[in-house]
């Protein structure tokens, strides 16, 4: 298991698309500090014979049959937007 | 009865008032709205409210209906169609539902009646409701104290007698915690029991929405309503579902009860520890055979626990954009800007807190030692159970190591914090079922606080705790008790 000094909230912060002021920078680099030396103890469970479980239940690939159904309107879908205009999301400008 | 007293009822005896038509279900609906101006301004249980609908919806229900006429209090994560949905969050500020989740659309079928959203940590995310943006919700038995969490708006709206029942979600512990610190009964369905459609999800393989109520008889007709295969949700069990009051009755000859010996940790309060002694004593008194039991790896389940959630978290959190709903940051300068100051204003600490953790244990080189090595580690704690339930049909322990704390005390310590799912998170991981049922009170500062009983049963039987649990409760009288609030009003 990795050094929990690895830990860089800035990094982290950027990857997760989240800004944070310095001050809560400094404040989560500190908490989970500690959240991550307490999850060292799993270091001691021998897990080589074990498959991951993704979920305590045995279900995959639940299909069903591809068929059109009635779902939101384009009005219900919208109806939360921050911003909209002619039935269409509006968003920050991406393309110069 | 009185209109003053109708509030105290539990559902059982409120649909007995129905089908004999001594109250209406309009009625119904007015004495609570009463109820609730009375008493919601102290505890805060409540984040919106809509007598209006519930008040139509009572002019045409059918009380013979299983849940006929009865108004059930829906936390703030599930969606009810045209009501706010805001997990107590400010991203979800103004948000309004577009369709029922299929919880809301079972219990309708029903004949239940949603009309107020409770309280809840943002995201589900907290064990004291503290973490809510909204308000502060108090524990009716000390309103110094908090109510648990993260279900803490609707155990406190039904313990303060705000409501006949309610709808919670646990990931971790969310509906049993705060069900046995403000003396409710609290029940987690078996993972994919009960639909997550229309929930906002957490942490999506823990997840699960389950009633809190005032009886255990009252918890398992909300199961009856509620639970069931959902088509729309992918993990949902395709299984039969029993009638949950049907086994209720029955005694506990031949019921063998698991005590494990690492449930018995250093920092359990003295009295929490002597209230689940008696009832253990008691069981035993009633025909249940008590049996040792070994969870050996009980003591990693809070760090895989907080693992897994937060990759999980931080993974279901990514959808709050600012595109489609929600907050949205003004006047941003580019597309990163948006969402990093959409997501900085729109979330709150802990929150914030939990997608950096989440976003760390799934990031490039973190993931094998700390998501997959977690994940590998939930496999032993489902081993460590499917082993315990080869020799016994429940096991036993306290809820929660403790009564419920002050505000404000554990706010500045997370760990502490996490700490307090010690007994309910196993559950989450291995997909079982659990049960939190009154048991005694704490003395603290001349205060009584309520202690709660976890009664854990393998997948999907939930018929099982129920039956142990309404054994245990029709011989004790600790869900009698009412919270000095509630008291304090009905004498007035």
């Amino acid at each position: 298991m990795p050094k929990t000094a690895d830990l860089d909230v800035a990094y982290v912060a950027r990857l997760a698309r989240l800004d944070l002021t310095n001050v809560e920078t400094e404040l989560f680099q500190r908490q989970l500090g500690d959240v991550l030396r307490y999850a060292e103890k799993l270091r001691e469970v021998d897990v080589s014979h074990l498959e991951a479980a993704a979920h305590a239940v045995p279900i995959f690939n639940v299909f069903r049959e591809d068929e059109p159904r009635d779902w939101l309107t384009a009005e219900q879908a919208l109806s939360n937007a921050p911003r909209q205009a002619n039935g269409l999301f509006i968003v920050t400008k991406v393309v110069e | 009865m009185t209109g003053k007293d109708l509030p105290a009822l539990n559902i059982a005896d409120l649909q007995s008032l129905l089908r004999r038509r001594e109250v209406s279900p309009r009625e119904v609906i007015d004495v609570l709205r009463a109820r609730i101006q009375d008493v919601d301004g102290e505890i805060d249980a409540y984040l919106s409210l809509d007598f209006e609908a519930a008040a139509k919806e009572a002019e045409k229900a059918n009380v013979d209906l299983p849940l006929g006429g009865v108004p059930i209090a829906i936390k703030d994560i599930i969606s009810v169609a045209g009501e706010p949905c805001t997990c107590a969050s400010k991203i979800l500020h103004g948000y309004r539902a577009p369709y029922d989740a299929t919880v809301i659309r079972k219990l309708r079928a029903a004949g239940a009646i949603p009309f107020g959203k409770t309280n809840m940590d943002e995201f589900a995310m907290g064990s004291s409701t503290e973490n809510s943006a909204m308000k502060l919700t108090r524990n009716p038995w000390d309103l110094s104290r908090v109510p648990g969490g993260s279900s803490g708006g609707s155990a406190a709206a039904v313990a303060a007698d705000e409501a006949f029942g309610g709808l919670g979600t646990d990931t971790g512990g969310s509906i049993r915690q705060p069900a046995a610190l403000s003396g409710v009964v609290g029940l987690k369905p078996t993972y994919g029991r009960v639909s997550r459609f229309g929930v906002v999800a957490f942490a999506s393989s823990l997840d699960q929405v389950g009633p809190l109520t005032k009886t255990v008889r009252d918890s398992a007709l909300i199961m009856n309503a509620i639970a069931g295969h959902d088509p729309q949700e992918t993990t949902s069990l395709n299984e039969p579902v029993p009638d949950y009051t049907a086994g209720l009755g029955r005694d506990l000859r031949g019921v063998r009860l698991g005590l494990a010996k690492e449930y018995m940790i250093e920092g359990t309060n003295p009295q929490v520890k002597a209230a689940i002694d008696a009832a253990v004593k008691h069981l035993n008194s009633l025909g249940a055979e008590i049996v040792d039991v070994s969870l050996p790896h009980t003591d990693y389940a809070t760090a895989v626990y907080y693992i897994l959630a937060t990759a999980e978290a931080s993974a279901n959190l990514a959808r709050f954009d600012g595109v489609r709903y929600g907050y949205r940051a003004e006047n941003p300068k580019d597309l990163l800007d948006h969402y990093g100051r959409t997501r900085e204003e729109g979330f709150g600490p802990e929150v914030k807190r939990r997608i950096i953790l989440g976003t760390y244990v799934l990031s490039s080189g973190y993931y094998d030692a700390y998501y997959l090595r977690a994940q590998k580690v939930r496999e032993l704690i489902r081993q460590d159970f499917a082993k315990a339930f080869e020799k016994v049909d429940a096991l036993i322990s306290p809820t929660s190591p403790t009564p419920a704390f002050k505000l404000g005390e554990r706010s500045a310590d997370p760990l502490q914090m996490y700490l307090a799912d010690i007994f309910t998170s196993p559950a989450n991981l291995a997909g079982i079922c659990g049960i939190s049922v009154p048991c005694g009170f704490a003395e603290v500062d001349g205060l009584r606080l309520p202690i709660g009983l976890q009664l854990l049963g393998k997948a999907l039987d939930e018929a099982r705790i129920l039956q142990i649990a309404h054994a245990y409760e029709k011989s004790t009288d600790w869900h009698k008790a009412r919270p000095p609030i509630a008291a304090a009003i009905h004498k007035a």
